[in-house]
């Protein structure tokens, strides 16, 4: 019976194991030095916030493992021997494998700054930065002030984080607007405002020099780039994006690059040994998509395609159309399609925006200037179906199609506002259109593509 | 503003403690006049309880509450013992006229209702002559001091949007020492209403100006629950308004709760009986409407005329024509959520303590089991309940309908429904009765989950697996195990309060009526993973 052993316990891993589980008998071992039971790392903020238990992050009840023989190893492998086929543990165990899935995740950014490895300082990623910030900032008491650098997803939610609990929050951000090199400025203006109406001091177009301690080697305050200006804090969380976690793996003979390089099978340049998730990169990036994606899902997805593979169904990996989503503070993001910002759109790619009068909600579709083909939607505020955007997309549909049908994309709770009609009226009149916007039919929303 | 919510905290703490201190406040006695008439009213035979009665509670000594209670139930248990001896003597002479004589001398019912009504009557002193002031004093310092303790989260919450921040570290809400005080609390006020109303007489007192005006009789007890229950529910309707005011799900859905509550269940019955109709609530549909065909119910009803066989034919229609037809439109979530009081109840009260119900298997197990016996209990105890009234029999297989009623009434309707079902809101999380003992929900839940256009629709592969649905799921259902795998939730018991969709950070959720083709939709792999979805079909 072969043995599959996946280093990892987060969503690309696990969801391996259970398809795996599902498609065969083999043996599964998952390693994980972070915890036992897998977790939902998303989630970890609002354990901190005091919204969650830790054990309502975990998705199966303990006895979920024992019982689909999916066996749990805690340790931390610290290096792979892959002509023998064995994990060594930094601990000197051994593990043999036949196959072996790489899922390892990634680990926060660290630039190099001076007083990057204080104490005090941290990363919002792993289970233990949430036991550091339990120690380092349980109150405001004890932490008078915190410092994030790096404007991206974790970035914000930490600053959300700490202002859960009444601690002041001082937000450095590079870009001239929030994270503007992802979202157009429309609606990176209106989370700049929202984080501001939190209470959060945003400092944007400001780089971090450096950290300085105390005599205790902790954390007393940080240097700012521009204008030399020192901030005293207690906490500085570095939240400048994320890279792979292999450097486990630099003797290992497994080509890397910035991740584990991989074909679109997931497969590593040596044989029975594949890699999913955030720390798989892609030889060719696939569509417009990145060649390391750091997404939830498309983690969960690699570890569904990999189980096909390793139970003799060789599948490639294909992702479909793009889709994310997000939640800055009070306002729920989502995105279908591609979307890009002012700084990375092409040539051929126009907007047609809309944004509410009073309440922080907007939209963002993108299209083709030329062919008038829908590209992408950006929804702040307004929840949107998956499935039509999935099938508007698949069908290359046209702008004038989506507003018309908007109706039938809406997935707000019921008795909610409806916007359509504002936002068509909107496009009309830009466009010297008459779009008729059509009632929402549940015959259309369950016709499949 | 932190200042009014802190002194609206002291202001209610007050309240609450004027409320708990009056129990003991006031004496009670009565004069010979008013225990004869009393007497004569319930049309006691025996001299004994008389005398005993005349001895215990005519006095010019000030009793307080609980002598008065124990003098008149020991003077219950002394007339009835003296018969009871009588009747053993008799027996043994095989004196058969004589002994069948004594029945009539005896009491029955409850010694501590006896109690109540004797105290409703005997009642002196500052509350029952200033019922106006200590009203005040206690409903309404509460009120004041709830509504100031609640009323400032409209600026402290900040902006519009899921306010969940630390529920789990504070000690009201995380099972700490708050929450096992609430929960001692509510129990205790559960058991005193169910069994020991004479103790509480003094708060019946305080409600008494409202009852007559109402329904022009004095109150009793369950004026005063009910009286209680409708300012509960609308001081944390409040709170409710203000938590979620960006959700208009939630503002309609508490209004109308509160709705149903104040006018169905406590306004519409009194003022039926200012009219001399039989008390009745028209949206409490058997068989959470456990004595509908108890024969007493069918008698009365029988006897009121046109208008009792009004409410006889609409209880009938109401369970089996209107319920089953709106919940296959919209699911069990318009009785649960939208009308029912103890679902009232449990959305307004109960929201603080949604998050503590249980998630595992194990939970999911046992509710099943259990709802589904009270649902089966409720039947066979109706059965009974329709063979006497028919046949005229008082037992059927050797087992008394009585019997059976009065287990079901104490065991269900009064341990499960109200000391379990509301008492561990604080321990258990807030539908406690609604998940495990409810036998209308189990009815409902089997045309939920069998036949409605109603579902939580998962939206494609936008979860993140976070847990806020499950964990804020107070039907303790794995919301999450579904919305992972990209799975409509469809679940009997599923009551459509429509957190979990609040909740979710990713707009994973919404509650909808659709078609019934699709609605249970379980899928190999998620939306957005092109796998060659045929090659899987195939494969199986």
């Amino acid at each position: 019976m072969d043995h599959i052993v996946i280093i990892g316990n987060g969503i690309s891993g696990v969801t391996a194991a259970r398809h795996i589980r599902k498609n065969s008998d083999k043996k599964i071992t998952i390693v994980s030095a972070e915890n036992k039971y897998f977790f939902s790392r998303t989630a970890l903020m609002y354990v901190y916030m005091g919204h969650l238990k830790f054990s309502h992050t975990q998705p199966y009840e303990d006895w979920f493992w024992e019982k689909n023989s999916i066996d749990l190893k805690q340790g931390f492998v610290g290096n792979i021997n892959t002509k023998e086929k064995v994990l060594n543990f930094s601990n000197g165990e051994n593990l043999t494998y036949d196959q072996l899935i790489i899922a390892t995740g990634s680990k926060p950014n660290k630039f190099g700054w001076p007083g990057q490895d204080l104490d005090g300082v941290m990363g919002m990623y792993h289970k233990q930065d949430l036991e550091k910030l339990e120690k380092y900032a349980p109150n405001n008491d004890i932490c008078k002030r915190a410092v994030i650098v790096g404007g991206g997803l974790i970035g914000i939610e930490l600053a959300e984080m700490l202002r859960s609990r009444k601690i002041p929050v001082t937000f450095l951000v590079r870009e001239a607007s929030f994270w503007n090199g992802v979202l157009p400025a429309q609606e990176s203006a209106m989370i700049n405002e929202h984080i501001k109406e939190h209470h959060i001091d945003l400092r944007l177009s400001t780089n971090l020099k450096e950290i300085k301690a105390d005599e205790n080697g902790r954390v007393k305050s940080v240097i700012i780039e521009e204008t030399g200006e020192e901030i005293y804090c207690d906490v500085v969380g570095l939240t400048a994006g994320v890279t792979p976690n292999i450097n486990f793996l630099k003797e290992s003979g497994i080509a890397l690059g910035r991740g584990v390089k991989v074909n679109r099978f997931l497969e590593t340049n040596i044989k029975d040994i594949y890699a999913i998730g955030d720390c798989a990169e892609q030889h060719e990036a696939i569509g417009q998509r990145r060649n390391i994606e750091a997404v939830w899902y498309t983690g969960r997805m690699m570890g569904e395609t990999v189980a096909q593979t390793i139970c003799n169904h060789k599948t490639a990996y294909k992702p479909g159309h793009w889709f994310n989503s997000a939640k800055f503070l009070d306002i729920e993001y989502q995105t279908y399609g591609w979307v890009f910002s002012e700084r990375g759109k092409k040539e051929n790619e126009a907007y047609f925006q809309w944004r509410h009068p009073k309440d922080n909600k907007c939209i963002t579709i993108s299209f083709d200037k030329n062919s008038n083909k829908f590209l992408g939607i950006n929804t702040f505020g307004i929840r949107m179906r998956h499935e039509i955007f999935d099938k508007w997309l698949t069908e290359n549909k046209s702008i004038e199609h989506v507003l018309e049908y908007l109706a039938d994309a809406n997935f707000d709770p019921e008795f909610y506002k409806f916007h359509e009609a504002e936002i068509i009226a909107k496009f009309n009149q830009e466009n010297n259109t008459n779009i008729q916007r059509k009632k929402k039919s549940w015959k259309r929303i369950f016709s499949k593509a | 503003m932190k200042f009014i919510k802190q002194t609206g905290l002291i202001i209610f703490l007050l309240g609450l403690f004027f409320f708990i201190g009056t129990i003991f406040t006031g004496s009670f006695r009565l004069t010979q006049t008013e225990l004869d008439n009393f007497i004569q009213e319930k049309g006691y035979k025996s001299d004994v309880i008389k005398s005993q009665l005349t001895n215990a509670i005519v006095t010019d000594k000030d009793l307080n509450i609980f002598e008065f209670s124990s003098r008149v139930r020991n003077a219950y248990n002394m007339s009835n013992k003296h018969y009871d001896k009588l009747i053993a003597k008799y027996d043994a002479e095989k004196n058969w006229d004589k002994k069948a004589a004594q029945f009539q001398y005896k009491i029955f019912g409850k010694p501590h209702s006896l109690s109540f009504s004797l105290a409703k009557k005997a009642g002196k002193g500052l509350l029952v002559e200033n019922t106006g002031l200590m009203w005040f004093l206690t409903f309404g310092l509460g009120i004041i001091g709830a509504l100031m303790f609640i009323i400032p989260d409209v600026i402290l919450l900040g902006k519009p949007g899921i306010k969940n921040d630390g529920i789990f570290l504070n000690a009201a809400t995380n099972r700490g020492w708050i929450g096992w005080f609430a929960f001692i609390f509510l129990v205790t006020f559960y058991i005193l209403l169910y069994f020991y109303p004479d103790l509480i007489v003094n708060w019946v007192y305080l409600v008494d100006p409202i009852s007559k005006s109402i329904s022009g009789n004095p109150a009793s007890q369950w004026f005063l629950y009910g009286f209680l229950y409708c300012v509960v529910m609308a001081v944390m309707a409040v709170r409710m308004y203000i938590k979620y005011r960006h959700n208009k799900y939630q503002i309609l859905r508490t209004t109308s709760v509160l709705f149903f509550q104040i006018v169905f269940a406590f306004l519409i019955p009194e003022i039926l009986v200012r009219f001399e109709k039989p008390w009745y609530d028209f949206k409490n549909a058997f068989p959470l409407d456990y004595d509908f065909f108890f024969k007493w119910n069918l008698d009365e009803l029988l006897s009121s005329g046109g208008f009792g066989l009004f409410i006889l034919v609409w209880g009938v229609v109401l369970t089996i024509v209107v319920v089953p037809v709106m919940v296959y439109f919209f699911g069990k979530r318009w009785y649960c959520s939208w009308v029912c009081g103890c679902g009232g109840l449990a959305e307004t009260l109960g929201d603080p303590y949604r998050q503590l119900s249980s998630k595992t298997l194990l939970s999911w197990r046992v509710e099943r089991i259990v709802i589904h016996a009270v649902l089966v209990f409720v039947l066979v105890m109706t059965g009974f309940a329709l063979y006497t009234f028919f046949s005229g029999a008082d037992q059927a297989l050797g087992i008394k309908t009585q019997t059976i009623q009065d287990i079901y009434g104490f065991l269900i309707g009064s341990i499960f429904a109200g000391v379990i079902g509301t008492g561990f809101y604080p321990i258990f999380g807030n539908r406690v009765w609604c998940r495990f003992g409810c036998p209308l929900a189990a009815y409902l839940g089997f045309i939920q989950r069998f036949k409605s256009r109603f579902r939580i629709t998962t939206n494609g592969g936008q979860c993140i697996s976070c847990g806020n649905c499950s964990t804020y799921c107070e039907q303790g259902i794995d919301v999450r195990a579904y919305a992972q795998k990209g799975e409509n939730i469809v679940r009997s018991s599923c009551v459509g309060c429509g957190v979990c969709s609040a909740v979710c950070p990713r707009g994973v959720l919404k509650l909808e009526n659709g078609p019934e083709e699709g609605r249970i939709n379980p899928t190999e792999i998620l939306l957005g993973n092109d796998v060659d979805l045929m090659d899987l079909v195939n494969k199986n």
